[in-house]
């Protein structure tokens, strides 16, 4: 039988701001354990939650960036349980009235074609602390420092249909989030993860299967082998005749394997109700207005802007702008060098796999795009080979200065037509049988004597102009 | 030397003007604190010599002339306000071990004002009770009659007062927590508008009713009181941010033309006929003072016991869940693993009447039944509410009585706790609709003092304050003193 898989997401995004949602505390990442918990945090005794304005701005924000409804009204409501990392035995999190309602995303299937992703809602909550449980014999540490930092949490519609749509959705978010300066996306420190709601049914059936809930995945890589491995798993107990449990899973990237945390019976009543603490935040018509003015260049409207001013290739463009600053540093590179084309080049191409091959992402990088630039204005005015330009690259990696500098410490010029000439005569002479084979209508043998003529030069001759003036002389 | 029978207006002049130092007038309560605490159990704690510290300090801003109504008098907190430094127990076994790390809005605006603390009054637990009795620290006693309770929660807040083992304290009032032992203590007691002082500090029972207000002798002192504790705090989103009169400003105003309503329901089945007859009497002195008088209907009274039973448990359920053994406060002994620690932390660490509530509130929340209590507790609030703003496009106060009965015996109601709920049954409304309240002393009932309950529009406490002052300007029963403690 031919199976379907239906995937919604919860994705869970940590809020950039300085300070807690409902506290003064510092939200930095790192510090020494309790820390950064006040007695706000520590759900102290008398303690009160008093909501963090810049948090609403940031929903809202996205709400704007997704096509959604911002709730005029959007009410915190209390999440009840205990855990010990939980400090007042519940969470603020929202729940009838969340401040986004639904909107949607494009994502960019394989196939090239796009594919619509409904997000259902987003809502603001409070992260909890972290239970440790190694290194304490036995026994559980907490550290309250993440206690109560701000969370956005994004409920996607059932629309994936494949682990890879689902990780196309996740970065699609992640982009997103970043683009709008909401999020520092950091998928180490936990600032980005996901549950995945996973199940399957066969081909052509309406209704949906019983699902399973896999919490808590952190990488792109493992949303998509953690469901992979779970349909395969569904399927099997399927095929096998035994029927899916509704239950909750944890992703085991170790050992590439799902398990059950909890069942449907054994699921927690949460008893949510609005907290009388806090007042409903009202929103109103001006106050999303200013934002939406505020927002910045969402990727959709940078790709077509580069497509069209800068004259990329959709395939091209699509690339340069799925992140942020991966974005900036090409606009950068192209404004400085005036060369677009030869800017998205080497960005995507001789920069990108070298960041790849050394982990490093587009902000780490050694050099800078006004660097780059200054290398691609000089092999534009053919002033180097591109050859040279290779060498100039990495001598920049390096840290052996900027493009100028390197090509005048290296003496580096492509070899004047004269000396190209005086090359090319002496090639031509040293092999007749390869002169009559080009003359007899072989002219693959072209490729042989640019080749040698390079060789000669040692790169010093530019490929072109070597092409020009061989054509010539073999005529 | 009776300084004790000085009302804290009296004691401020006598301040003011030297004739005796916020050291000796500390000294003097912390002496009669020693001499009868013992038989009332009031205080949970005396804090002697924070006190004397903090009166010598007093001593030195009143020599430099820069001293406030409020500054080198002693009073003494409520134990649900946190303390920095000090015990603060809420009563319960569960907090015998807590040490605040931080003062309360309330606690720092007195300890701002220039205020004396005395000590840490007893209280039911988690403010649980009308009777003083589910505290982990034991019952209070009511000065007029030892054998009697005080009411509550705010039992050692009012008893402390009755006895003048000080001046004026605070209280809480989540359903009636100041207002009933004011009245079962002949005192005077101000439960203001929701909003008007800061919850911040004050460890929560059931948030959206909680309110802080003064305990005192008179309106007057009530009134300065009040200045010192009210006003907007950014640290408690549901305070209110407009701004705050002084509040004994309007206090000489007559009362021509105050048009009082009187509630029927507040007079009907379960009022104690005695207590019925000092309202009565009570609203006849009105009269005379030129007020008028309007009977009106608050239609959905027999409503709010009900909703209020739903809607503090469900609130407490959740306020109390931090209590679980885990960063401070009581830990049961050796637990086994993390569930047995939750269980007999909490299992130990509250009393009968906590857990109970603590019950009721996880049930009317949990899914299934909350859409059927919570929510149509929430619906009633709004009816009550109703009726309240229908009465005042009517009236200016509404008067009746605070409770229906004078205090009753240590133990007579704690095996039934319908009855006691019953104790609330005037003032809870108050609380639903967040509106502010009063109890003033008016006569008293087989020998035990009875309330006047005064009820006000939102932000009319000073208006509320006028009505009491005016009575008792023209009444001495704000003055009678329990003749063993004099």
């Amino acid at each position: 039988m031919e199976w379907e898989t239906v995937i919604g997401l919860e994705i869970h995004t940590q809020l950039a701001t300085k300070s807690k949602i409902f506290s003064g505390a510092s939200t930095a990442y790192g510090a020494v354990p309790n820390t950064q918990a006040c007695a706000v945090d520590l759900g102290l005794p008398g303690v009160l939650p008093v909501l963090n304005k810049e948090v609403v701005t940031m929903a809202i924000k996205f709400g704007l960036a997704i096509g959604a409804e911002v709730a005029h009204r959007s009410v915190f409501a209390r999440k009840n349980y205990f855990y010990p990392d939980l400090p007042k035995g519940y969470q603020i999190s929202q729940m009838d009235l969340p401040i986004v309602g639904k909107g949607a995303v494009e994502i960019e299937l394989e196939d090239g074609k796009t594919k619509t992703v409904g997000v259902t809602r987003a809502h603001l909550e409070e992260d909890a602390g972290k239970s440790l449980h190694e290194d304490y014999h036995g026994m559980t540490g907490i550290d309250l420092n993440r206690a109560g930092t701000p969370l956005l949490e994004i409920v996607s519609e059932p629309d994936m249909r494949s682990a890879k749509e689902a990780v196309a959705y996740m970065k699609k978010i992640h982009s997103l989030v970043r683009y709008l300066e909401i999020s520092d996306g950091n998928m180490q420190e936990g600032s980005f993860r996901c549950d995945a709601n996973v199940s399957v049914r066969p081909k052509g059936q309406k209704e949906f299967g019983t699902r399973t809930e896999l919490k808590n995945i952190n990488s792109f890589k493992f949303v998509e082998k953690a469901i992979n491995i779970e349909v395969e798993r569904q399927i099997d107990i399927i095929e096998s005749g035994g029927k899916i449990v509704q239950e909750t899973r944890l992703y085991d990237a170790d050992k590439n394997e799902t398990r059950s945390m909890r069942s449907k019976e054994e699921a927690m009543d949460y008893r949510y109700f609005p907290d009388p603490d806090l007042l409903p935040v009202e929103i109103t018509e001006d106050d999303i207005k200013s934002i939406e003015k505020n927002l910045p260049e969402l990727p959709a409207v940078k790709q077509a802007r580069f497509e069209k001013d800068m004259g990329l290739s959709n395939y091209d463009a699509a690339i340069l702008t799925s992140d942020k600053d991966l974005a900036a540093y090409f606009e950068q590179a192209a404004d400085k060098s005036g060369q677009a084309k030869l800017a998205a080049n080497w960005v995507m191409g001789d920069l990108s796999g070298r960041l790849n091959k050394e982990d490093k992402t587009i902000t780490d990088s050694p050099i800078t795009a006004e660097m780059l630039a200054g290398m691609i204005k000089r092999l534009a005015e053919n002033a180097i080979t591109s050859k040279m330009a290779k060498e100039v690259f990495d001598a920049m990696w390096n840290g052996e200065g900027d493009a100028d500098q390197i090509i005048e410490k290296r003496g580096l010029k492509p070899a004047d037509s004269g000396e190209v000439e005086k090359i090319i005569d002496e090639i031509i002479a040293n092999n007749p049988d390869q002169v009559e084979q080009f003359k007899a209508g072989k002219g693959k043998v072209m490729g042989f004597f640019v080749g040698q003529v390079m060789k000669a030069s040692k790169g010093k001759a530019d490929p072109a102009q070597v092409n020009k003036i061989l054509a010539q002389k073999l005529k | 030397m009776s300084l004790h029978t000085k009302n804290l207006a009296e004691l401020s002049d006598e301040l003011k003007n030297k004739k005796i130092s916020s050291v000796e007038l500390t000294q003097y309560f912390l002496d009669r604190i020693e001499k009868f605490d013992s038989e009332l159990n009031s205080f949970v704690t005396v804090t002697k010599d924070h006190a004397l510290a903090q009166a010598k300090k007093a001593d030195e801003v009143i020599a430099s002339g820069k001293a406030g109504p409020l500054t080198g008098i002693p009073i003494a907190q409520k134990d649900i306000f946190c303390t920095e430094g000090i015990k603060t127990s809420c009563g319960s076994k569960m907090l015998d071990n807590f040490i605040s790390p931080y003062d309360a809005t309330v606690v720092e605006k007195f300890n701002h004002a220039g205020a004396v603390m005395l000590g840490k009054l007893n209280m039911d637990e988690f403010a649980m009770g009308s009777s003083n009795e589910t505290s982990f620290y034991g019952p209070v006693s009511n000065p007029w009659n030892t054998k009697c309770v005080p009411g509550g929660s705010s039992g050692g807040s009012a008893a402390s007062v009755a006895a003048r083992l000080t001046p004026a304290s605070t209280g809480t009032d989540t359903g009636g927590s100041i207002r009933q032992p004011a009245s079962l203590c002949g005192i005077t007691g101000l439960k203001p508008t929701y909003g008007r002082v800061s919850r911040y500090g004050m460890i929560a029972f059931a948030s959206s009713l909680d309110q802080a207000g003064p305990i005192a002798q008179t309106a007057q002192d009530a009134g300065l009181m009040l200045n010192a504790m009210a006003g907007f705090d950014p640290k408690d989103s549901t305070s209110v941010d407009k701004e705050v009169p002084d509040y004994t400003a309007d206090l000489a105003n007559d009362l021509k033309g105050l048009k009082i309503g009187l509630p029927k329901e507040y007079f009907g089945e379960g009022l104690d006929s005695a207590v019925g007859d000092v309202i009565n009497s009570a609203i006849e002195r009105y009269k005379q003072l030129g007020a008028e008088v309007i009977d009106i209907e608050l239609p959905n009274s027999g409503l709010s016991v009900p909703a209020y039973y739903v809607v503090a448990p469900a609130e407490c359920s959740s306020n109390l869940s931090r209590f679980d053994g885990v960063r401070f406060g009581y830990r049961c002994e050796d637990p086994k693993d993390l569930e047995d620690l939750y269980k007999r932390s909490r299992g130990e660490g509250f009393g009968p009447e906590v857990k109970r509530r603590i019950m009721i509130g996880a049930y009317a929340l949990s899914a299934g039944y909350y859409d059927a209590y919570y929510l149509k507790a929430q619906k009633v609030r709004h009816l009550i509410s109703d009726d309240f703003k229908q009465a005042f496009e009517k009236v200016d106060v509404i008067m009746g009585p605070t409770s229906p009965n004078v205090a009753f015996n240590i133990g007579e109601r704690s095996d039934d706790p319908i009855a006691m709920y019953l104790s609330d049954i005037y003032t809870i409304a108050t609380n639903l609709a967040g509106l502010p309240g009063m109890s003033v002393p008016a006569g008293f009932a087989n020998n035990m003092p009875v309330g006047l309950q005064i009820i006000g529009n939102y932000f009319a406490e000073s208006q509320l304050l006028n009505v009491a002052h005016q009575y008792q300007l023209n009444t001495d029963w704000h003055k009678q003193m329990p003749e063993n403690y004099i």
